[in-house]
């Protein structure tokens, strides 16, 4: 057993970026184990997307029509199937919502043990060394695993995509999906909110986060971008306290945005939020924790109380 | 209707720490009620003060100092408690999620909820992944990331907080676990009458051999080997000096990128 089983996914009629990670995460693996790497797509239109995940490093692509959108028994059943019948050392899985309503449950179904969230993978003989963060990404791990079979789900954008074109088998996998053991049933999908502000169009964002403390401290937020002629935005614990309207969430769950300048008043920077703002030109931090995992990706930071750093901004533009 | 809700009670490190081994070295380590799981005790209680549910009942894996924090789960609303502790728990430095699981199993098995309330993840450890691997190992349906819920009959109908500003509805059949996402509601802090009354409500405590799980079955398949703080992955320019030194060098900074007058 050394084959490598890597998991698709898509929404909406189209392969997710996670997709090609996964393979190119299944492709290092399958390098270092020097077994095969497969790949498994369920639901949708399974052809097209075949074609797509015929990518450099893959053997097989194994397709399960069953289904249009994700249906987490399904995936479940399928994938359970598919690791019995080719019996792969590693499940690789994307660490995204969807991931985490299956992957869980496949290893918990198939007794293997769980390394989630994954941001390195090597392997050293039979033992898997995955790398994750701990609280909030102050610190990274090491952590091993010596089993048979591994699930893994990897934290998107962690591994570059792969976008070669291969020359894979297609198979069709002929899953034994047992209706009565689904127990749940997607209805629909919701965009959330716009309304009246399109962050993601702005060329300066000042964007706050849980450093502002109290929701009063939002006028001094609000005069640095009156004073700025910028656009606000936020983190997401601002939006869950209800201080902002969901359109202003920056991150995973909320928008993606890449202004000329973002600058970052009170935000820690979990690896959520920086998914959305990562791409923006020049990055801005304001924090007065300079180990913050903001600080790893900003491009001039001010280790100072945001109390005294933000009235002395307005001053400078008054 | 009886809800059980995993609380945990997670480490919290200071801006400035130092590592020692694989663990942060403890005068740099805090305890708090994990954030996700604040959210989840939030939602059984407003299902019990509307009428579809009957009770609330916390578990939560932790050695006699997590009392603190399971009285505040018991102050917010919270009917009683179950604490699990064990000697062979104590020499665990991982908790993994199969191993979180074995014991979580059997609690269910015990009190039979008809829903497991619990955070989408724990703010130390964050796998994400023990409210789902909980479900397929009792039986039960689930989802995971939720945002929204409404209970009626026999259904969850819930909102999946998807990527990209998306939210999936979908129909779930209870019993059901189901992974609770931050800002599905808001959660109330502990009233003086509430932390008076939680310090009378139940908190029992039990041992592995109590609720019938080996001692080996939470030993785990993962090994923590490392912890190192992260390499800084740019060259950041830190501006120096006071607020009006640095903001004035930021003020340059904007002008110069065209972006403020």
């Amino acid at each position: 057993m050394s084959d490598i089983l890597a998991v698709a996914e898509h929404r909406q009629g189209e392969l997710r970026d996670v997709s090609r990670e996964v393979v190119t995460a299944g492709a290092e693996l399958a390098g270092e184990t020097g077994g095969d790497l497969h790949v498994a797509v369920v639901g949708g239109d399974v052809e097209t997307f075949a074609d797509a995940l015929n990518l450099e490093g893959v053997d097989t692509v194994h397709t399960v029509a069953y289904g249009e959108e994700f249906n987490h028994d399904v995936y479940t059943q399928a994938i359970t199937q598919l690791a019995d019948a080719l019996e792969p050392a590693y499940l690789v899985m994307p660490n995204s919502v969807n991931g985490l309503d299956y992957a869980p449950a496949v290893a918990t179904r198939l007794d293997v043990p769980l390394v989630t969230d994954a941001v390195g993978l090597a392997t050293e003989g039979d033992t898997l060394v995955g790398t994750r963060e701990m609280y909030g990404g102050k610190v990274e791990t090491t952590t091993e695993v010596d089993a048979d079979q591994v699930a893994i789900t990897i934290r998107g954008a962690e591994w570059e995509p792969t976008e070669a074109a291969g020359d894979a088998t297609v198979e069709a996998f002929d899953a034994d999906i047992d209706e009565d053991a689904i127990g749940s049933t997607v209805t629909g999908f919701e965009e959330v909110a716009g309304g009246d502000v399109d962050i993601s169009e702005a060329d300066l964002l000042v964007s706050i986060g849980r450093g502002i403390e109290e929701e009063e401290n939002l006028d001094l937020i609000r005069e640095l971008v009156e004073a700025l002629d910028a656009t606000l935005s936020s983190s997401r614990p601002i939006v869950d306290a209800g201080w902002l309207p969901a359109n202003r969430q920056v991150g995973q769950s909320g928008k993606v945005v890449t202004p000329d300048v973002y600058i970052a008043i009170g935000i820690s920077g979990a690896v959520q939020h920086v998914a959305g703002m990562k791409g923006s030109e020049t990055i801005v931090a304001i924090n007065t924790d300079p180990n913050a995992p903001i600080m790893d990706i900003a491009d001039y930071a001010i280790h100072d109380d945001l109390f005294d750093v933000v009235p002395a901004l307005i001053e400078q533009f008054s | 209707m009886k809800v059980l809700v995993p609380v945990k009670e997670v480490a919290t490190v200071e801006d400035e720490f130092e590592i020692d081994g694989t663990t942060i070295d403890e005068r740099y380590l805090g305890a708090d009620l994990n954030e996700w799981d604040d959210y989840a005790i939030e939602e059984a209680v407003q299902l019990e003060e509307d009428g579809v549910v009957d009770e609330v009942v916390t578990v939560t894996i932790g050695n006699e100092e997590t009392e603190q924090t399971i009285r505040q789960a018991l102050a917010k609303g919270a009917d009683r408690a179950i604490r699990v502790w064990d000697d062979a728990l104590e020499d665990v430095d991982l908790l993994d999620v199969g191993a979180k699981v074995a014991i979580l199993e059997a609690v269910v098995e015990a009190e039979d909820p008809d829903l497991v309330l619990t955070g989408v993840q724990s703010g130390d450890d964050s796998f994400g992944a023990t409210g789902v691997a909980l479900a397929e190992a009792v039986g039960y349906q689930w989802g995971a990331v939720v945002n929204q819920l409404d209970l009626e009959g026999e259904t969850a109908s819930v909102h999946r907080e998807l990527e990209g500003g998306i939210e999936e509805l979908t129909e779930i059949d209870v019993p059901a676990v189901l992974t609770i996402q931050t800002g599905i509601n808001e959660p109330r802090y502990a009233s003086l009458r509430g932390i008076r009354m939680a310090q009378r409500k139940e908190l029992d405590h039990q041992t592995l051999a109590d609720l019938g799980v080996e001692a080996d079955a939470v030993a785990g398949d993962l090994r923590l080997t490392a912890m190192y703080e992260p390499e800084s992955e740019s060259d950041t320019t830190v501006f120096e000096g006071g607020a009006d030194e640095t903001a004035a060098q930021l003020a340059d900074l904007l002008r110069e990128k065209g972006v403020a007058q």
